[in-house]
């Protein structure tokens, strides 16, 4: 599918999501309650099959903290971005989608070492670099004691 | 005698136990520090659990603190056998957020050094993974043909390993008046030296009996995972973005996306070997075509990228490597975000190796080609 | 021929000590000699074996190997075993103190009670045993328990692993390697060496015994390979996967004596080779060629030996720089379902030969 037709596509599948043309891919944005179901569907859908999440971020907004996930589908080749925000930034909760592509699984235990992203029903949700009781360095929050990096 | 036959007789007191293995951090085979807590029964993996961060150095931070020039010099570190085309992908996610268009003899240039570095990067893994398997002179045939390739390196940019050659809009510096000629010798010469490869150990027997059905990887499980690179391709997982969303000067030479669906540790190495030959075609395709021009583009003393997120992926030597740059318009990005090929392959070790032995635990490890700061960053 | 013949030096030796000591005083300062004198040169030969591993393998690998310390890097080994000499002994806080110093002990001596029957020349030979082959099968093998112990004793995971690995693998082809020793046995009619020796004065067994004692070589070659524990049979030490395997917590000498031994199994499974499939000491004859076989009684008979058990030696350096590591389960697949039955059937074709005198 091109760009206009998966969005098209999408609009019609998802009516509330925000969805519009980003510098490259298309972009959606669903609610934080609706990430799971999306997915799924983005998935097993016929016409979509997004079946291979390459890059999954997390990211510290001012306000609250966000997870975009680029995915692709291999059997159609058209890539899209979808966006999700959280409601608190102190205390981050979102749904795990590593139960519908399972490399996620393991980008979000990163998102959770960096940013302290909880992932509710995640399977092994411990730190992957990081020691215990280390902070989130990826937030913008961050007091880096020891000065490695310096702003 | 009656106390050993009791026990003989009530199994469960003889029952076995299972044996937990910290496999590195200091280990000769995990090339790096990456520990693996194996669980064996006897010899049998029963699972893996990879454990990392010893070499974590917190790159994406530090990112956020500098300028995108200067990000270049941080990508050298994360996968330092693919350090050309980490450059490469910040430096095309920066021109493609500016709408720069480089120059075609920069794209050539890029595209002949992206080459060279994934046929060093394959020689370095054929050593190894010989001497993984216990042929211990694989590694000398390797290293020697890899020098060559480094010294075209050092005289273009002075650096052997980490090059830092790209810069937003071009390259650092034109190429050095030597280095057609200097490729075109090293092809010349690889071309006999290959087949030796294969003579070596392509062909052993030992090697097909280690290698032959172990470590399977279905195309969806390659998929779910999201392993790529020459270990996805070997599962049939074409994955090769130099083809599916070319770059740089990709678009304009003929090769092949090297597939095989066996899935296997055999398959996973013959792709890198076949790979090999198809980065030899790629460099002779272009290394006669340089077209003249500019080295680079001139660009602003201090780069400022409007307000977005951009997205480039390139093929790096172990597969998929991707750049997100969100910039809120300042000199330094809002964040960055690499997507390491290494880091999505490590995760599927535990699938390949259940119920294998320890020494396809090693052979598996070692197909997949994992650079341990490429995974940590 | 006699002017190399050992037998009348040992016997002015033996006769020089009769005379001016009690036999008993006689015979210990006997062993004494002996005893140094195969000390010496266990280490001298095992140092000249390192260095040449070393440089046989550089060949191998298209680099020169030590060059620096003395001519040609001659006496890098010896600085090396300085340096072992000099290194700390460290010991695991929890391993088994007896046992963990025992291990080394019991490979060392292993190997050194089956140096004794080789005959390096004629006369030159500690103990000629009618039961000699017998006597070697049985010495070799207890190597394997001091490999055992120093796996189990050290505490330590990847050596007890490795430790089990040589013991499966030992255990098994130590029947492939008394089997095809066994085949010639059979060809020979005898289990002493000096007779097996003797027997090959008209030509090498190899080359008499043709096919089945070709075969018989072949098999030898495999399963002494593997009995040394050495590369594409490196499984207990396995560098990539297990460290250094059983040693991986030995130091200093304790080390250098697995080090050492491993070298003298080396050199004891390549003597046995050129002894019973080769002719040992015996000069290289062909029937009738009468002036041929004179230019080759010229050549002193340790030097035959010599030439024929570094000639051997090549061959298993060759394998272990060339072929990748087996697995386990391909190791013990190998020898018993086909080094095994091979063997089986070898001895009887053998038998066959011997009884049919279908051979030369």
């Amino acid at each position: 599918m091109t760009n206009e037709e998966l969005i098209s596509y999408l609009t019609g599948k998802f009516p509330e999501a925000n969805i519009k043309l980003g510098s490259q891919y298309v972009e959606m944005t669903v609610k934080a309650d609706d990430l799971h179901d999306t997915a799924l569907q983005l998935r097993d859908s016929e016409e979509a099959a997004f079946d291979y999440v390459f890059c999954l971020t997390g990211v510290d907004y001012a306000d609250n903290m966000g997870i975009i996930y680029h995915i692709e589908s291999i059997k159609y080749r058209h890539l899209m971005v979808l966006k999700v925000r959280t409601a608190d930034r102190l205390n981050p909760v979102i749904d795990t989608v590593s139960d519908v592509w399972i490399t996620a699984k393991y980008h979000e235990r990163e998102v959770y070492d960096l940013l302290g992203i909880h992932f509710n029903n995640h399977t092994d949700l411990r730190r992957l670099f990081l020691e215990d009781g280390w902070g989130f360095p990826l937030r913008k929050d961050y007091v880096d004691e020891i000065r490695i990096v310096e702003r | 005698m009656s106390e050993i036959r009791e026990v003989i007789i009530n199994n469960d007191r003889l029952a076995t136990d299972e044996y937990l293995v910290n496999m590195g951090p200091q280990h000769p085979s995990t090339h790096g520090v990456l520990r693996l807590l194996v669980r064996l029964e006897g010899e049998k993996v029963l699972n893996i659990q990879p454990h990392s961060g010893y070499i974590h150095s917190g790159i994406e931070k530090m990112c956020e603190a500098i300028t995108y020039p200067q990000i270049i010099h941080l990508t050298d570190r994360m996968d330092y056998l693919s350090a050309h085309m980490n450059n490469e992908a910040v430096a095309l996610c920066v021109e493609k957020a500016l709408q720069v268009e480089v120059p075609d003899r920069v794209k050539y240039i890029r595209t002949i050094m992206d080459e060279l570095a994934r046929l060093a990067s394959h020689q370095l893994w054929w050593c190894v993974f010989g001497m993984d398997l216990g042929a211990l002179t694989t590694f000398f045939y390797g290293l020697r043909d890899r020098e060559l390739i480094l010294d075209i390196f050092e005289e273009t940019c002075g650096a052997r390993m980490t090059v830092s050659y790209n810069t937003p809009g071009g390259l650092m510096f034109d190429i050095h008046p030597n280095f057609q000629k200097r490729v075109k010798d090293f092809i010349k010469y690889f071309r006999t030296k290959l087949p030796e490869y294969d003579k070596l150990l392509s062909g052993n027997v030992i090697l097909r009996e280690r290698t032959e059905g172990i470590g399977h990887l279905s195309l969806n499980d390659a998929i779910a995972f999201g392993v790529t690179g020459p270990s996805g391709r070997a599962s049939g997982f074409s994955c090769d973005v130099r083809k599916n969303q070319p770059y740089s000067a990709y678009p304009f030479v003929k090769f092949n996306e090297i597939l095989d669906f066996r899935c296997d540790t055999l398959a996973r190495y013959e792709v890198r070997i076949k790979e090999m030959y198809e980065s030899l075609n790629i460099i002779e395709q272009l290394i006669d075509n340089i077209p003249e021009g500019d080295y680079a583009v001139k660009m602003k003393g201090v780069l400022k990228l409007p307000e977005g997120e951009f997205y480039q992926r390139v093929e790096s030597a172990r597969g998929e490597f991707g750049v997100f740059i969100i910039s809120d318009g300042k000199k330094n990005p809002y964040r960055v975000k690499f997507r390491s090929p290494g880091f999505s392959n490590l995760f599927a070790l535990n699938k390949m190796t259940k119920g294998h032995k320890i020494a396809d635990l090693v052979a598996i490890m070692s197909t997949l080609d994992l650079i341990i700061p490429d995974i940590d960053r | 021929m006699d002017f190399y013949n050992f037998t009348s030096l040992t016997h002015s030796i033996h006769e020089g000590l009769a005379k001016s000591f009690s036999p008993f005083i006689a015979t210990t300062i006997e062993w004494v000699l002996v005893g140094l004198a195969y000390l010496t040169f266990v280490a001298l030969f095992g140092l000249f074996l390192v260095y040449a591993e070393r440089k046989v393998c550089a060949a191998f690998q298209q680099r020169l190997g030590p060059m620096r310390v003395g001519k040609w890097g001659l006496l890098q080994t010896i600085a090396d075993f300085i340096k072992l000499l000099m290194k700390e002994l460290i010991m695991p806080r929890k391993a088994d103190w007896f046992l963990y110093n025992l291990a080394p002990f019991i490979v060392i001596i292993a190997s050194f009670l089956a140096i004794a029957v080789l005959p390096f020349a004629p006369g030159l030979q500690s103990l000629d045993f009618d039961i000699g082959v017998f006597y070697l099968t049985a010495v070799s093998s207890v190597g394997v328990i001091g490999v055992l112990l120093a796996g189990w004793s050290s505490n330590n995971k990847y050596s007890l692993i490795g430790a089990m690995r040589s013991g499966a693998q030992i255990l098994s082809y130590e029947l492939s390697v008394s089997l095809s020793l066994m085949t010639m046995v059979v060809f020979a009619g005898t289990m002493q060496f000096s007779a097996i020796v003797e027997g090959q004065r008209d030509a090498w067994f190899i080359f008499s015994g043709h096919i089945p004692a070709i075969i018989a070589f072949v098999v030898f070659l495999i399963a002494g390979t593997a009995e040394t524990n050495r590369g594409p049979f490196d499984l207990a030490e396995a560098e990539s996967e297990l460290v250094a395997g059983f040693h991986t917590e030995y130091s200093g000498i304790k080390f250098a004596l697995f080090f050492l031994s491993e070298y003298i199994n080396l050199f004891i499974v390549s003597a046995v080779a050129a002894t019973v499939f080769l002719g040992g000491w015996m000069p290289l004859h062909f029937g009738n060629f009468e002036s041929f076989n004179h230019v080759m009684d010229f050549i002193p008979p340790v030097i035959w030996f010599f030439m024929k058990v570094l000639g051997v030696m090549f061959i298993i350096m060759w394998f272990k720089w060339t072929f990748p590591r087996l697995r386990v389960d391909q190791i013990l697949t190998l020898e018993w379902k086909y080094l095994l039955p091979i063997n089986l059937i070898n001895i009887l074709l053998m038998a066959l030969v011997v009884l049919t005198k279908f051979h030369f």
